[in-house]
């Protein structure tokens, strides 16, 4: 599903943010992605969602391989995936319904397609009565979950989420991870970085890796030694 | 299709301001070029009109039959720079003098023989009005064993020809400085509606729109923009020249073939200008 193989990442001005990292997410996984700010999660999410390639080694994701994939193909990955983000990203002169409906208008989804599949999603995060209001009229938890239905809307095969309750309150939080959790348990692999480690400890049944100084130092499905997750 | 529509339609509904703005900006840039314009047409205008009455006259000897100068001009005529062949007989000759010169009109009131000498008058086309081929001409009619004398005014054709040369070159310099202005004008501010909506763009690449899909509506933004911009920016100048023809001097405007040439180019210049500023911001994020 999301391999990386001995992937390391530079960039000329900041140097190595990842070193030599390898993990593999399995198909129908829920795995997190954890460590201190600066330890290299979101560049593993770029790498993933191929918003940067790799300055060696390969990441493959769902059949995409960054060593052989085009730019021209790089669309076609990520309708396979769905990407959450602690600031939400959604558009602000749209309404909740508008923001999905978007996610599938740029795939060149037939119009009659896109009603019916927006309010499926919509109901899905429980957002379903709130379909006409704009961004600033939804709390913060109700607009990561317009972000989760937006990325839902494609049917991904994975969902990957950046610090997806960096911005929420405790409350929130635990209403969307326990909807990742709903979501992973209907067949969609999760990947989500996160330096919250009161999520990670409340799923031990999860796959966890975690990231130092841009370096694996624990596994949960590799015999990684004994540097394990306080 | 109608997804780029919407797109381009909601553009302009979603931020009316910067929309505006920027139309007027393309609007003000090619209203200058535009009065350059003017001003280049009706130089170029006047000169032509002066430049008609570039003229090689071959004066005829006393004496030559009316035949063989009729027979000459019909040569002349075949001349591939020649437009018209005027042969203007003595008596002709005598009576257009005391029409034009009044003022000596006592003078030839009084004569008893006609001193005025029978001529051929050769215009040429328009294209050669210029010193070299009017000097050209002179040396070939001169040719001919009845003819006295040849004229064309040198001094003041080739007067002609560097005032020609002059407006040409401040037109060409002129013309590019204030064309290259109105692009990089007209490119910043389509850059602007660029970056004002790199937040969009970010989210379309994010769930999986192509490059093409991306681009497509600004293109067509920038097309939009260009062709009201090139619209208001005819409007001005057609102000402008109202205002110069009625209370300043008689001028020419722009014919609807020009005219409809700049507004392409208004479109032609926001299309571009777009392209180069969404496959810019593209290649960088």
């Amino acid at each position: 599903m999301i391999k990386f193989t001995d992937v390391t990442k530079d960039y000329p001005k900041t140097g190595a943010a990842l070193q030599n990292v390898s993990f593999h997410v399995k198909k129908g996984a829920f795995a997190f992605l954890t460590g201190h700010s600066g330890a290299g999660k979101s560049t593993a999410l770029k790498l993933t969602y191929l918003a940067d390639r790799p300055s060696s080694g390969e990441v493959r994701v769902s059949g995409f391989s960054t060593s052989r994939v085009t730019g021209r193909e790089v669309p076609l990955l990520r309708r396979r995936l769905g990407i959450v983000f602690q600031d939400f990203r959604l558009l602000e002169d749209r309404t909740a319904e508008e923001n999905v409906a978007f996610a599938l208008e740029v795939t060149g989804a037939r119009r009659s397609a896109i009603g019916p599949r927006v309010m499926r999603v919509l109901t899905q995060v429980g957002l379903a009565s709130k379909a006409n209001q704009y961004p600033r009229e939804l709390s913060g938890g109700e607009q990561q979950r317009v972000a989760i239905a937006r990325a839902l809307v494609n049917d991904p095969v994975v969902l990957l989420a950046d610090e997806p309750t960096g911005n929420l309150d405790e409350r929130a939080t635990r209403g969307i991870v326990q909807l990742l959790r709903d979501i992973n348990a209907s067949g969609t692999a999760v990947l989500m970085a996160t330096h919250d480690l009161d999520i990670v400890k409340a799923m031990p049944e999860a796959h966890l890796v975690e990231l130092q100084h841009g370096r694996v130092v624990y596994d949960s499905e590799e015999d990684a030694g004994p540097e394990a997750v306080a | 299709m109608s997804l780029v529509l919407r797109e381009t339609f909601l553009a302009f509904r979603r931020a009316p301001l910067l929309s505006a703005l920027s139309v007027t900006t393309i609007a003000f840039s090619l209203f200058v070029f535009g009065l350059f314009g003017l001003v280049a047409l009706n130089i170029r205008l006047t000169i032509g009109d002066v430049a008609e009455r570039v003229e090689v006259v071959a004066y005829v000897k006393r004496g030559t039959p009316v035949e063989v100068v009729t027979v000459a001009a019909a040569d002349i005529q075949a001349f591939p720079e020649v437009e018209a062949v005027a042969h203007v007989s003595e008596t002709e000759a005598l009576a257009r003098a005391r029409r034009d010169l009044r003022e000596f009109q006592d003078i030839f009131q009084d004569l008893e023989a006609n001193p005025l000498p029978a001529s051929i008058e050769v215009q040429l086309k328009p294209p050669f009005r210029n010193a070299t081929t009017a000097a050209e001409v002179a040396h070939r009619l001169q040719a001919f064993t009845f003819v006295d004398d040849v004229r064309y005014g040198r001094d003041w054709v080739e007067n002609l020809d560097r005032l020609r040369n002059v407006a040409a070159a401040v037109g060409l310099v002129v013309g590019a400085a204030f064309a290259l202005v109105a692009i990089i004008i007209i490119g910043t501010t389509i850059r602007m509606a660029v970056l004002q909506r790199a937040g969009e763009i970010a989210i379309m690449r994010l769930v999986g729109a192509t490059d093409g899909f991306v681009r497509a509506p600004f293109l067509l933004e920038g097309l939009a923009k260009g062709v009201l911009g090139g619209l208001a920016a005819l409007g001005l100048s057609y102000g402008a020249w109202a205002l110069i023809d009625s209370y300043l001097i008689r001028a020419a405007f722009f014919t609807p073939g020009q005219a409809a040439l700049g507004m392409a180019a208004g479109g032609v210049l926001g299309l571009l200008g777009s392209a180069v500023s969404v496959g810019r911001h593209l290649r960088n994020v």
